[in-house]
């Protein structure tokens, strides 16, 4: 059951990003992403960029939007902790950034490392100059992905849906 | 010159020579140079290793391997750095590891380059955010006992620390 | 393009044949399968779990390697986590530290987000990286002949060392490693530098 709605809200993303143009997706593996990651890989059109280290995406991006395309990053709460530098970037650089954030160490969390993370999440994004919006039921994915692509793209923002924890689930594969 | 700030000794003496009285054995930096003097005394010091980081988070990590191992270190970096710093330090918040560090600053007092701004604005709320102490010091005058008070904090109260050294002390330095 | 080379190691087995004769050695792990791989072997108080950020394991070895120069500080970790920290082949090939020993344990996927795809599957010579930050003792493993042949260099020879071991993709069971990071890594303290440290 957790499978079916982990898949279906991930379609329902996917589809909105395809409809806002999106052409390049930066990636670290995450198992909340799995489903979105593995519709990149396959689409003919997304090109799929697995990063090793959550900063590299920030940096990806923003050549992307240079280049004239749109991208998103989707990445894990603890990777937020990686990007803070970059954003400055970004920021000094009024580029457009779209991020999916799935939250770790706040809803039902069985490992400790993840808890710090993931409660200073939002602020240190704040703090960076990303306007943040909040997703806690797989019905409201899509529809904030959307928003928020449209305030990146069109408004010329960096934005980022921090998917709740409660949505994902609870892994059973412990890290 | 190293030590010629105004015919005052320059701060870096000072907290070199602490460093010292309170057993620092390491110290991991990204070249600075708002901190330059201060590397460039524990570098000549062969009681102290100082290791040249590819980027800032590496210190961090290492600085929590000085603790474990048994002995005690410093971070420093430039404010831009600290935004490299914030997931690695989830490692410190979560192990509860002393860590002093003692960050130069830009994008905040009398900054001319743009780039510099967005970290110089965000460097405390994200060590804020990060669960770390934020002492921030402006006259060059307080950074010896400021500095002083942080080591307590961090080795003796088991707390993670930076210490924030105003722009507007080496903006002054450089106006001689 | 993903490599479908075939590997016949077991990484669980590969860890604990290394640390079998471990000695005084400390040892260092990544996340996930690392933490569960060493702790299996035996929950030694000297072993650092650092069960939850990517990209330190190499370098909070190091720290721990300054400040205990007589004692062999033994990292193993994934090659997902090692990328994440990559530059500190860099920063640590400078410092050239005799008693660090880094083993990775590829099995060219993220084990603990779904077994994606790393990018050493893809092509990247993690070994080639080492060589180049300037280690000059390194090994590519991946076989049981040449990991027997291996384990002197890492116990009789002094560092700084780099290894990779190639083993096959799935992941070994979860035990209850500690993951309380403030019990183990005073754990670890007390055991390493000693009680009034």
């Amino acid at each position: 059951m957790a499978l079916k709605k982990k898949t279906s809200w991930s379609n329902a993303v996917f589809k909105t990003l395809k409809e806002n143009n999106v052409k390049q997706i930066a990636y670290v593996p995450d198992a909340g992403h799995t489903s979105l990651i593995e519709k990149a890989i396959d689409d003919n059109i997304v090109k799929p960029i697995s990063l090793t280290s959550e900063q590299e995406g920030i940096a990806v991006l923003s050549g992307a939007w240079l280049g004239g395309d749109a991208g998103a990053l989707l990445l894990q709460s603890s990777g937020v902790g990686n990007i803070i530098n970059m954003l400055s970037m970004a920021n000094e650089c009024r580029f457009p950034l779209l991020m999916l954030v799935t939250m770790r160490g706040e809803w039902g969390e069985f490992n400790p490392w993840q808890v710090p993370m993931g409660q200073a999440t939002q602020a240190v994004l704040e703090a960076s100059g990303v306007i943040v919006h909040r997703a806690e039921e797989p019905q409201d994915i899509a529809e904030t992905v959307e928003a928020a692509a449209k305030l990146a793209f069109e408004a010329g923002r960096m934005v980022a849906v921090l998917i709740g924890q409660r949505v994902v689930g609870v892994k059973d594969w412990a890290k | 010159m190293v030590g010629k700030t105004q015919n005052k000794r320059h701060w870096s003496v000072g907290v070199h020579q602490l460093f010292k009285k309170i057993g620092i054995k390491q110290i991991a930096y990204v070249p600075d140079g708002g901190l330059a003097q201060l590397i460039k005394r524990c570098q000549d010091d062969r009681s102290i290793r100082s290791v040249v980081l590819t980027t800032e988070e590496e210190g961090v990590a290492q600085m929590a391997g000085a603790w474990l191992g048994g002995e005690r270190g410093v971070l420093l970096t430039q404010s831009g750095g600290v935004g490299n710093c914030i997931n690695m330090l989830s490692m410190i918040q979560e192990c509860r590891i002393p860590l002093l560090s003692l960050v130069s600053m830009r994008g905040e007092w009398g900054e001319t380059f743009p780039w510099q701004v967005p970290m110089g604005q965000s460097t405390i709320p994200a060590l804020e955010a990060a669960n770390v102490i934020v002492h921030h010091v402006g006259e060059a005058e307080k950074v010896l006992e400021t500095v002083n008070a942080a080591a307590k904090l961090a080795f003796d109260a088991n707390r993670a620390v930076s210490v924030i050294i105003s722009q507007r002390i080496s903006d002054s330095e450089a106006k001689g | 393009m993903t490599q479908k080379l075939k590997f016949s190691l077991q990484r669980r087995q590969v860890v604990h044949q290394i640390l079998e004769n471990r000695g005084d050695a400390a040892v260092v792990t990544g996340i996930g399968n690392a933490v569960h791989d060493v702790a299996s072997a035996n929950d030694d108080p000297k072993n650092m779990y650092l069960a939850g950020v990517m990209g330190g394991a190499c370098m909070v070895a190091f720290g721990i390697a300054l400040a205990q120069p007589d004692r062999r500080i033994i990292v193993i970790t994934g090659d997902g986590e090692l990328l994440a920290g990559i530059g500190s082949l860099a920063t640590i090939g400078v410092e050239q530290p005799e008693n660090l020993f880094i083993i990775v344990i590829d099995n060219q996927a993220y084990g603990a987000t779904g077994n994606q795809h790393t990018h050493t599957g893809r092509g990247v010579d993690l070994v080639g990286i080492a060589k180049a930050s300037n280690f000059k003792n390194t090994a590519l493993i991946t076989n049981e002949k040449e990991l027997q042949a291996q384990i002197p260099n890492i116990y009789q020879k002094p560092g700084p060392y780099f290894a990779v071991i190639k083993v096959v993709s799935k992941s070994s069971p979860r035990i209850n490693a500690p993951k309380d990071g403030t019990y183990v890594s005073r754990r670890f303290r007390s055991a390493v530098a000693g009680e009034d440290a």
